[in-house]
């Protein structure tokens, strides 16, 4: 006994260190346990890190070019992209042209290039059928067989192609281009469309974030300290859309808001809409909530007139008059007949643009329809987790507040929130990453502004069939939403996260 | 019935498993009224004479769905019904099997089927069946006195919101068409840089008015909901909605946009053998013409023409007035330039984008 504890190390019965002996045991169970994880551990492999991390290298990496057109590949590499291309190089793409063809792959090459320059497809299969009857020198008859072979600007897309390692699809992501010489530049002004999109889908995720916190930080309070009855009815009324499938509650939406919709047939029903347009006319703020003038009458009767009416209108009192009659009386007296007949010209086309002839407001088909449709749909991934922890915050701390001699505002504030943190934390975590990759609901009810960059994901996925390009925005978004989550871990952490 | 017509095409390819006589097949295309008019002139005539089996199913288009399945190696789709910009992508690529076109049956009088297929209907890797067309439509009794394009750029003249498809193909001929530009020079004038500033500028005029749809289905209930007052369409889509719906919607063919269906066997189809066998029946000049009192897309073969009947459940509906092949109609059609959008699409699309996001 002193033996063992004093000199050597501890053994057991069979003379094993105790350490050692240890070791064995709880590797036995580490590899129990790994084996019941590990069918889990394999699925997760399987059907989510090796597809994505698969798709995530044709971001950069697409080897179409070079595996059907390699002569030429080799020397376009090796050119500078800036020198004049060789007579050589037009030898060996004539010899690859002419293989692409019989191989029919020629198409695919095409195709890849087509991305880089517009135009280049046709030029690339038309020049294939020709390529076999071509004799030297090569370079004159390909110009022969398409004048777009002279451009050197098309040697060099040829050349970012034939480059299977490239960074073109990702710059391109963020709206810049790759040129064949090496150099990096915008893209050009009318075709620059991603940057704008992923700073659309933030904002738009920003205030759906907000909006289901605001929405449902008090919903959730009231099902955590209401009467279990009531609040398991409540309960259900928030559940059942949750379960009920995006695409039923996305239509809707559509059927509420459209212009015939609902709202709007209870808006003009009850006069309200007048009531808001008022309100509007009076700010001379039409803002999103565009609608036909309620001063149409003096409008119309501006422009078929003219004269006579504006004298009519003046003739008005002014508290009487329109917004739009005031306008143009003012200006008539002001710079006289024809600039308010211009101005009158100006509010109708202010009004057609608005879009309805009877005071109704467009709230679907634009981002306003998105921000509601996705705002209600996701609503229950906030309200879930802040019910959940709101729920195991004890009210005997309120009333301890309270009889410490807190206000009401001051027991909430300084007692109840915090201990809310964390589930204001996971419900904005998980809305706000949902909403970053939302589509089928823009899609649908999102008209021109309310579009969002996983539409465009989808777009190159089905319709352009550029999965590279996809791959790169898909990329993008992915090193968006880890930095928010880092952020998120910086600023308020992420083990102050709690789901329920 | 797409379940019911999967159920049987399980059933019975469990029934026939043994007989080495008949098959399955699976064959795709876009649901709704579409593929109801291709099963009752085509599925189930050649069931009824070859004893095969057809799973029906439907898709959105596009070749994704092809694309995957060929990259993995693992196709189940046997046909696939495309547009034709689909056709020309999907075969440069390599996605599309190669249809030999002489082994398509020629007319009842014995002109060769190259001959008797509308031009451009014979694909290296497809056989197209319709001739579709992209116009636009309006409630009558919302407007009345609708007769050009002109008039669907109107605002002054026709208040009130457009339809038109979240895209730049056949809103940019459109609006050529619309600035004055002829029916024949429409994709010459498109290629040049003025062309593609001049047709933007003029879908600027309305920009603000249109409401932009995605699905075909979707113009038709738009101008059922009032949402707009006119609104661009698949030609049979408009008309399926005033023949069967009694909807009062009425079609105006000044400058359509005709395009084709086709049928096309994704690269390495497991039952490709049989896929041509029901292309071959499906595309004869009877079937072509039955399918047309289903719907108002127009036969690819002209000896399908004369063949065309009524509406199947209506006698007294006469299907010729109604297709985009019909003269009348025909007079301001400009046909898709498919070699145009696939060498312009990419570059078309992201700048139609960035027009709509600015």
């Amino acid at each position: 006994m002193t033996d063992a504890t004093s000199k050597g190390p501890l053994t057991t019965a069979d003379g094993t260190p105790l350490k050692r002996k240890l070791e064995q045991a709880m590797f036995a169970s580490r590899l129990r346990a790994f084996g019941l994880v590990a069918p889990l551990l394999a699925f997760i492999l399987a059907v989510f890190v090796v597809p994505i991390t698969v798709f995530m290298v044709r971001g950069f990496h697409n080897p179409t070019y070079e595996t059907y057109m390699p002569k030429s590949t080799e020397l376009l590499l090796e050119w500078d992209g800036v020198s004049e291309p060789t007579e050589e190089m037009a030898a060996a793409m004539v010899a690859d042209l002419i293989q692409a063809r019989a191989d029919k792959t020629i198409g695919r090459a095409a195709t890849r290039v087509n991305q880089e320059y517009s135009g280049t497809r046709s030029m690339f299969t038309r020049t294939a059928r020709k390529a076999a009857k071509m004799e030297a020198p090569f370079m004159a008859a390909l110009v022969k067989a398409h004048k777009n072979w002279g451009k050197p600007e098309v040697w060099q897309a040829i050349k970012v192609a034939a480059t299977s390692w490239t960074p073109a699809y990702f710059l391109a992501a963020l709206d810049l281009k790759y040129k064949g010489d090496g150099s990096v530049v915008w893209q050009v002004e009318e075709r620059q469309i991603h940057i704008t999109l992923f700073l659309r889908t933030m904002e738009i995720s920003l205030i759906v974030t907000l909006s289901c916190f605001a929405l449902g930080f008090p919903v959730a309070w009231l099902l955590a300290n209401l009467k279990v009855r009531t609040a398991n009815l409540l309960m259900i009324l928030v559940l059942l859309p949750f379960w009920t499938s995006i695409l039923v509650r996305t239509t809707a939406w559509i059927a509420m808001l459209q212009g015939q919709g609902v709202v709007n047939d209870l808006m003009a029903f009850s006069g309200l809409n007048q009531v808001i347009l008022q309100f509007m006319l009076l700010f001379r703020d039409y803002g999103d909530l565009k609608l036909a003038s309620l001063c149409s009458n003096d409008v119309n009767g501006v422009l078929a007139t003219g004269e006579a009416t504006l004298q009519t209108l003046s003739a008005q009192a002014a508290d009487a008059q329109t917004t739009c009659a005031a306008e143009m009386v003012r200006i008539y007296s002001a710079s006289g007949l024809e600039a308010a007949v211009a101005q009158a010209g100006a509010l109708k086309a202010e009004a057609l643009r608005w879009g309805y002839g009877d005071e109704r407001f467009s709230m679907i088909y634009n981002k306003t329809g998105t921000l509601v449709a996705m705002t209600h749909i996701l609503l229950p991934f906030m309200i879930l987790p802040l019910y959940s922890v709101m729920k195991t915050i004890p009210p005997a701390y309120l009333r301890a507040a309270k009889s410490l001699g807190a206000t009401n505002w001051t027991a909430f504030w300084r007692v109840y929130f915090p201990q809310t943190v964390p589930g204001i934390g996971a419900g904005s975590m998980l809305v706000f990453i949902l909403a970053i990759g939302y589509y089928i609901t823009p899609a649908l009810v999102g008209g021109q502004d309310g579009q969002m960059i996983s539409n465009f994901i989808d777009f190159h996925m089905r319709k352009s069939l550029n999965w590279s390009l996809a791959a790169a925005l898909g990329g993008v978004l992915l090193i968006i939403v880890m930095f928010l989550y880092w952020l998120y871990d910086r600023v308020v952490g992420i083990d102050n996260m709690k789901f329920g | 019935m797409n379940l019911k017509s999967i159920l049987i095409g399980a059933v019975s390819a469990i029934a026939v498993a043994g007989a080495a006589q008949a098959g399955t097949i699976t064959v795709v295309s876009w649901g709704g009224a579409y593929t109801k008019s291709q099963v009752e002139a085509y599925h189930k005539p050649w069931m009824v004479a070859t004893g095969n089996q057809i799973i029906s199913e439907d898709y959105n288009g596009g070749l994704a769905e092809v694309k995957a399945q060929v990259e993995a190696g693992n196709v189940i789709w046997d046909l696939v019904d495309v547009e034709l910009s689909d056709v020309v992508l999907g075969c440069d690529e390599g996605l599309l099997e190669t249809i030999d076109a002489s082994i398509l049956p020629p007319a009842p009088d014995g002109t060769p089927a190259v001959d008797d297929f509308i031009d451009g209907a014979i694909h290296e890797c497809a056989v197209a069946t319709i001739v579709w067309s992209t116009i636009f439509a309006y409630d009558t009794t919302k407007i009345s006195g609708v007769s050009t394009i002109q008039d669907f750029f109107d605002l002054t003249k026709f208040p009130g919101k457009r339809g038109m498809k979240k895209q730049p193909k056949a809103n940019l001929e459109m609006a050529l068409a619309a600035d004055g530009v002829p029916a024949d020079q429409i994709y010459a004038v498109l290629s040049t840089p003025e062309g593609l500033d001049r047709a933007f500028a003029k879908l600027d005029t309305i920009k603000d008015s249109v409401v932009w749809w995605e699905a075909g289905a979707q113009p038709p209930q738009l101008l059922a909901d009032g949402e707009v007052v006119m609104t661009t369409a698949y030609n049979g889509r408009i008309f399926n909605a005033f023949a069967a719906e009694d909807k009062p919607f009425a079609i105006v063919w000044d400058a359509q946009i005709t395009d084709f269906d086709l049928w096309v066997i994704p690269k390495g189809a497991p039952n490709k053998e049989l896929a041509l066998e029901f292309i071959v029946f499906s595309t004869d000049t009877q079937r072509l013409a039955d399918q047309a009192s289903w719907i108002s897309y127009g036969p690819a073969r002209k000896s399908s023409g004369p063949l065309i009947g009524s509406y199947a459940t209506k006698p007294d509906l006469l299907m010729a007035p109604h297709m985009p092949t019909d003269p009348e109609n025909f007079k301001t059609a400009i046909a898709n330039d498919f070699e145009f959008w696939a060498d312009n699409a990419d570059e078309l699309n992201e700048r139609f984008n960035a027009w709509l996001a600015n």
